[in-house]
C-alpha cells in the first residue's frame, strides 16, 4: 500500500487532474474541499504529504498551514502549498508560515509528482 | 449839563475808536504782526473783562449797601491767580493741546466728545449770560438816565429803547469783529486788543473818580477813614458763611464763566502769559477796587437820600458839576459793559453753533455738508445769528425783570449758574475716574436746582415761579421750596442755592462717575487731559540716566535672548571704555538700547518698557496707542500667518487623502489583476493538465473523451472571462455606444426569459404591468436582466424554485423587480455584490467568473439608472431602475 497523499482543493477538474496523476503513481489519494474543518481532517487522517490549494471557500490555506504548523503533531508534516495567484507575495507568505513546497498554478504534471514524491521521501 | 446828542457822539466815538484799534490790529497780525499787541499785558488787560459794569458801578452799590462784602468778588479771582495758577496753566494747556475753542468744547472733549454734553454746557452758558448781559444792558441804559435826569426837554429816556439800541449797537460790534473770519483756533486779535483798550479805559476812569473823591470831595484817605467811621458802614458786620461762599462763587467764576474761559483759554497765545498775568491780574483787580469804599462813602454823605448807590461812580462827579470827568465816568462805564457783552457774545456764539446749530444742520442737512465752503458760511451765519440771539436773550430778560434788581444781585445768579460747570471741569482735568454719565447727571442736577433755587425766582412775583410755590413749595411739599431745600431755612437764598446746587451737583458726579464706565475715548481723553503736563512735544528721548542697567539687562534678555542681549550690552559697555556688561546708562546708550528693541518688539512697546525702566518719564497715551496699534498689527500678521498654517494643515489633508485614495485605488487594482490572474489559471491548470495526461497517451476512450470535454468547459470558461473583462472594461471607460430604440418592456423581458434558458424555475409575471415602451439601448437592457434571471436560476435553493418579475411605473422611471423565494443573499455580504469578483459561492456552482453584476451595475449607469439589491423580500431581490426615455448625456 502506498504512501498516503491529501488534496485539499476545490476545483474540481483540478482536483481530478491532480488525482490521477498520483493514483497512477500509486500514492493513495484523499481529497477534501472545504477550507473550514480542513486542519481537523488533516489531523484525523494524518496523511504522509498534504497538498494544499491557497483560495478556498470557509478558509484561507494559509490560515490552515499556520494552525497546522502550530500543532506539534504536524509541525514537519510535508506541506505542497498550490496557488493561482502569481504575485511573490504569496510566495513569501507561504515560506514564512513554514510551507514544504511551493507551486503555482498551471504547473507540469511532472512537476507536482516530482515535488510529492520529494515530499513523500522517494 | 451834557446833551444827549453829545453823549451818543461820545459812544460812537468810542465804538468807533474801538472800531478802528481792532481793525489796524487785525491788519497789522495778517501782515506777520506786532509783537507787543501779542505780549503779556495785553493778556492780562483782556482778562479784565471779569470786571464788567457790575464790578464797575456795582462794587460802589455793592459796598454802600453790604459794606467790604463786594470785596470777596475781588478776593476770589486773585485768590485763583495767585494761589492756584497752577490749575489755570493746566486749562491753557490742555486749551492748546486739544485745541478747545470754548468750555462747553472742553467739557464735552474731556468726556468723550460727547455732544449732549456739549449742548448742557451750552445751554447752562446761555441761561446763565443772560442775566449778565442784561446787568450791561440796564447798567447802560441807568448810566443814560443819570444824564437825562434834570436835562432839557431835548430827550426823553426812554429806558426800553435805550437798552435796545444799544444791544443792536454791541450786536453789530460783535458781529463785525467776532465773525469777520474763521479763524482755525477761535482766536480773534482784534477784538482782544479792543478789550484790552477798554480795559485801560475803565481802569483809567475809575482811578480818576476816585482820585477826584479822595483828594477833591474829601480831604484825603485820613478824611475817608473819618467818614467810614461814621457812616452806616461801619455797622457792617462780617458774615463768615457769607464771605466764604462769595469768595469760592466768584474764585469758581473766573475759571468757568463761558467770556472768561474764553479770554484766559482760547485766545491766550503763549502759557508764558500766565505767569505775568498771575501777579498783574490781581493787581489790576486791587486797583480797581481801591477806591470803592471812598466813593461809596463820599457818595453817600453827599449825595441826598435814595440815590441809587449803584451809579454813584457816575453820579458824584454829575452833582458837583465835573462833567468830563462824568463823561469819563460814563466811558469807563460803558467800556466795562461793552467788553463784556462783546467777549460773551463771541464765546457764546461759538458755543452754540459748535455745538447746537452745526451739528443739528449737518444731522438735517447731510448732503449739502461735503461742499466746504458752504460750511464756513454757515457757520459764520449760525454765529452772527447766534450773537443776535444771545443779546435780544438779555434784552428780553432785562425786559422781564424790570431792570428792577440790583446789579450785584443779578450777577452773582450768573455767576452760580456758571460755576455749576466746575465740579465737571475740575473733575475732568484732575480725576481719572470722572465719566460722561457722571459729568452729565451732575451738570443736569445742578443746573435744574440752580434754575428752580435762583433763577426763576429771580423774575420776581411777576415771572415763571408762582408765588405759591415759594411759600409753600411745589403741590405743596414744604421741603421743596426753592428757598429752603430739605427744610433747610437759609435766609441767603444766595448762599442756599449755592450751597445746594454745588453739593448736589458734585454728588452726583461723584457717584454716578464711581458707578459707570467710560467708553475707551473716554478713557484715551480723560488721560490727556489729566496728564496734560506728562506728554509735552518732544517727550520721546530719554534726558536722564537714572536707569538700571541691571534691570535693562533682564528686560532686554526677555526681548532679544540672552546671547544677543549681553553682547549688545558688553559691545556698548567696551564702547564706553569699561570692562564688563553694563554699560553706564547714558542717554546715548538708551537710544541705543530703544531702537535695537524696537526692531524686535516695535518702537512703542520698546519706548514703553524703556520708560518703565527709567522711571522719570510715566507711559503717555500715545505710547499707549501706538502700542496697541503695533498690537493690533502683530495679532494681524499672526492672524494671517494662522490662516496660512490653516491652509497648509487643509492642503496637507487634502493630500493625504488623495494618496489614500490612490493607495486604495493601487491595492484594488493589485487585489483585481490578483483576482484575474487566479481566475485565467485556474482553468489552465486544468486545462494544461489533462492536455499532459492526453498526450501521454493510454487512456481509455471513455477517459478521452472525457477529459477533452473538460479541456473544452474550460476552455469555455476562459473565453467567456475574458468576454466579461472586456465588456467591463469598455463600460467602465464610458466607451460604449448605445443604440437606443423604443421597445415594449414585456418583449425585453420574454427574450430575457428565453436566453436564460429553460429551467426548473417558476415565473411569475403580471402582463397588465408590462406594457411599457421604454427609448433604452434594449441589449443592455436584456443583457441586466438575462443576467439577473441566469442568477436566480443558479442560486435559488428553494425546493420550488419560483421567481417574480414585477414592473412599476413612477413618472419617468420604470422600475423592474427580480424576486426569487429562495435564501436571499447574507445581510454582511450584500454591500460586496457588485463588487468585480465578489462571488459568493464556490466555482462549480456559479460557473462565473464573478463580474456579472459588476457589469450589471456599469450597464445600467451607462442607461442613466441603477440596479440595487431590495433587502428583507424573502428572497434575492433586485431592483432594476431606469428611465423611461433614456437622457444622453452627450
Amino acid at each position: 500500500m502506498g504512501k498516503h497523499v491529501l488534496l485539499i482543493e476545490d476545483e474540481p477538474n483540478i482536483i481530478e487532474a491532480i488525482q490521477f496523476i498520483l493514483s497512477r503513481d500509486g500514492w493513495r489519494v484523499s481529497t477534501h474541499t472545504d477550507g473550514a474543518d480542513a486542519a481537523a481532517v488533516v489531523r484525523q487522517m494524518a496523511p504522509d504529504v498534504v497538498v494544499l490549494d491557497v483560495m478556498l471557500p470557509g478558509r484561507s490555506g494559509f490560515e490552515i498551514l499556520q494552525e497546522l504548523r502550530g500543532d506539534a503533531a504536524t509541525r514537519t508534516l510535508p506541506i505542497l502549498m498550490l496557488t493561482a495567484k502569481s504575485q511573490g507575495r504569496d510566495r513569501e507568505m507561504a515560506e514564512r508560515y513554514g510551507a514544504s513546497q511551493f507551486m503555482t498554478k498551471p504547473f507540469a504534471n511532472t512537476e507536482i509528482l516530482a515535488s510529492v514524491r520529494a515530499l513523500g521521501g522517494f | 449839563m451834557i446833551p444827549f446828542k453829545l453823549l451818543v457822539l461820545a459812544c460812537l466815538g468810542y465804538v468807533l475808536l474801538l472800531f478802528i484799534v481792532a481793525f489796524v490790529v487785525e491788519q497789522r497780525a495778517a501782515q506777520g504782526g506786532i509783537k507787543w499787541l501779542r505780549s503779556p499785558l495785553v493778556y492780562t488787560l483782556s482778562l479784565s473783562i471779569y470786571c464788567t459794569a457790575w464790578t464797575f458801578y456795582g462794587a460802589v452799590g455793592y459796598a454802600a449797601r453790604s459794606g467790604l462784602e463786594f470785596a470777596t468778588i475781588y478776593l476770589g479771582p486773585t485768590l485763583m491767580f495767585i494761589g492756584w495758577w497752577w490749575l489755570l496753566r493746566k486749562l491753557v494747556r490742555i486749551g492748546k493741546t486739544q485745541r478747545v475753542t470754548s468750555i462747553a468744547d472742553l467739557i464735552s472733549a474731556r468726556y468723550g466728545k460727547s455732544n449732549l454734553l456739549g449742548v448742557m454746557v451750552t445751554l447752562l452758558a446761555v441761561v446763565s449770560a443772560t442775566p449778565y448781559i442784561a446787568l450791561q444792558l440796564q447798567s447802560v441804559t441807568l448810566s443814560f438816565g443819570v444824564f437825562a435826569q434834570g436835562a432839557p426837554n431835548d430827550w426823553k429816556p426812554d429806558s426800553g429803547q435805550t437798552a435796545i439800541w444799544v444791544a443792536i449797537g454791541l450786536a453789530m460790534f460783535t458781529i463785525l469783529f467776532g465773525t469777520r473770519n474763521l479763524d482755525a483756533n477761535e482766536q480773534h486779535q482784534g477784538v482782544v486788543t479792543a478789550i484790552a483798550v477798554e480795559a485801560m479805559v475803565k481802569l483809567v476812569a475809575l482811578l480818576t473818580v476816585g482820585v477826584f473823591v479822595v483828594w477833591v470831595v474829601a480831604d484825603g484817605p485820613a478824611d475817608i477813614i473819618a467818614k467810614v467811621n461814621v457812616s452806616s458802614l461801619s455797622g457792617w458786620r462780617l458774615q463768615p458763611g457769607r464771605w466764604a461762599g462769595l469768595t469760592f462763587l466768584s474764585a469758581a467764576a473766573v475759571v468757568s464763566l463761558p467770556r472768561m474761559f474764553q479770554v484766559m483759554v482760547v485766545e491766550n497765545v503763549s502759557e508764558r502769559h500766565l505767569a505775568t498775568a498771575a501777579w498783574a491780574f490781581p493787581l489790576y483787580l486791587f486797583a480797581m477796587s481801591l477806591f470803592v469804599v471812598p466813593i461809596a462813602v463820599v457818595g453817600l454823605e453827599v449825595l441826598p437820600k435814595g440815590s441809587n448807590p449803584d451809579l454813584f461812580v457816575l453820579t458824584l462827579p454829575l452833582a458837583l458839576h465835573h462833567g468830563s470827568l462824568a463823561m469819563l465816568a460814563f466811558l469807563g462805564g460803558f467800556s466795562s459793559a461793552t467788553s463784556m457783552v462783546i467777549v460773551a457774545a463771541i464765546a457764546l456764539s461759538t458755543m452754540v453753533s459748535n455745538h447746537i446749530v452745526m451739528p443739528f444742520w449737518l444731522k438735517v442737512g447731510t448732503r449739502q455738508a461735503t461742499v466746504a465752503g458752504d460750511v464756513r458760511q454757515i457757520v459764520l451765519v449760525s454765529r452772527r445769528i447766534s450773537i443776535a440771539g444771545v443779546l435780544a436773550l438779555g434784552y428780553g430778560y432785562y425786559r422781564v425783570t424790570g431792570g428792577g434788581e440790583a446789579l450785584a444781585a443779578i450777577g452773582l445768579i450768573s455767576f452760580v449758574g456758571a460755576a455749576q460747570v466746575l465740579p465737571a471741569m475740575l473733575g475732568g482735568i484732575f480725576w481719572r475716574g470722572g465719566t460722561r454719565t457722571g459729568a452729565v447727571a451732575g451738570l443736569g442736577i445742578g443746573f435744574a436746582v440752580w434754575l428752580y433755587t435762583l433763577f426763576l425766582p429771580s423774575f420776581g412775583a411777576t415771572g415763571l415761579m408762582p408765588e405759591h410755590v415759594m411759600q409753600a413749595g411745589p403741590f405743596g411739599i414744604g421741603w421743596l421750596r426753592p428757598h429752603a431745600m430739605f427744610g433747610i431755612e437759609e435766609a441767603d437764598p444766595l448762599l442756599h442755592a449755592l450751597f445746594w446746587s454745588m453739593t448736589l451737583n458734585t454728588l452726583a458726579f461723584c457717584t454716578v462717575s464711581l458707578a459707570s464706565f467710560p467708553d475707551p475715548v473716554e478713557r484715551l481723553q480723560s488721560a490727556q487731559f489729566v496728564n496734560a503736563f506728562e506728554q509735552g512735544p518732544g517727550a520721546r528721548g530719554w534726558s536722564h540716566g537714572l536707569a538700571e542697567a541691571e534691570d535693562m539687562l533682564v528686560m532686554s534678555q526677555r526681548i532679544l535672548g540672552p546671547e544677543a542681549a549681553q553682547s549688545f550690552f558688553a559691545a556698548q559697555a567696551r564702547a564706553q571704555g569699561m570692562a564688563g556688561l553694563l554699560p553706564d546708562t547714558t542717554p546715548q546708550f538708551i537710544d541705543q538700547l530703544e531702537r535695537r528693541l524696537s526692531g524686535s518688539v516695535g518702537a512703542a512697546t520698546a519706548h514703553a518698557m524703556i520708560a518703565q525702566i527709567v522711571g522719570g518719564a510715566a507711559v503717555s497715551v500715545e505710547d499707549l496707542m501706538a502700542v496697541a496699534n503695533e498690537t493690533a498689527q502683530i495679532m494681524e500678521y499672526s492672524n494671517q500667518l494662522e490662516a496660512k498654517s490653516e491652509e497648509l494643515t487643509r492642503t496637507a489633508r487634502a493630500l493625504r487623502e488623495a494618496n489614500g485614495k490612490l493607495t486604495q485605488l493601487s491595492d484594488q487594482k493589485d487585489a483585481f489583476l490578483s483576482q484575474i490572474s487566479h481566475e485565467l489559471r485556474t482553468p489552465m491548470t486544468s486545462i494544461r493538465a489533462f492536455s499532459e495526461i492526453l498526450m501521454e497517451g493510454g487512456m481509455t476512450e471513455e477517459q478521452e473523451l472525457k477529459y477533452a470535454g473538460i479541456i473544452h468547459d474550460e476552455t469555455i470558461r476562459l473565453t467567456r472571462l475574458l468576454d466579461d473583462l472586456l465588456d467591463l472594461s469598455v463600460l467602465e471607460n464610458g466607451q460604449v455606444t448605445l443604440s437606443e430604440v423604443d421597445v415594449d418592456l414585456r418583449d425585453l423581458i420574454d427574450r430575457a426569459l428565453m436566453a436564460a434558458g429553460p429551467g426548473a424555475m417558476a415565473v411569475e409575471r403580471d402582463d397588465s404591468t408590462e406594457t411599457v415602451v421604454v427609448r433604452t439601448d434594449s441589449d443592455r437592457l436584456s443583457q441586466v436582466f438575462i443576467n439577473l434571471v441566469t442568477n436566480a436560476r443558479k442560486y435559488c435553493d428553494a425546493a420550488k424554485p419560483k421567481l417574480r418579475i414585477e414592473v412599476r411605473v413612477r413618472g419617468g422611471q420604470v422600475d423592474v423587480d427580480f424576486i426569487d423565494n429562495g435564501r436571499g443573499i447574507p445581510k454582511e455580504s450584500q454591500a460586496i455584490i457588485f463588487e468585480k469578483f465578489a462571488r459568493l459561492t464556490d466555482q462549480a456552482r456559479a460557473g462565473g467568473a464573478g463580474l456579472g453584476l459588476a457589469i450589471c451595475r456599469e450597464i445600467m449607469a451607462n442607461l442613466g439608472g441603477s440596479i440595487a439589491y431590495l433587502p428583507g423580500q424573502g428572497g434575492a431581490a433586485f431592483r432594476v431602475s431606469f428611465p423611461r426615455r433614456i437622457a444622453r448625456a452627450a
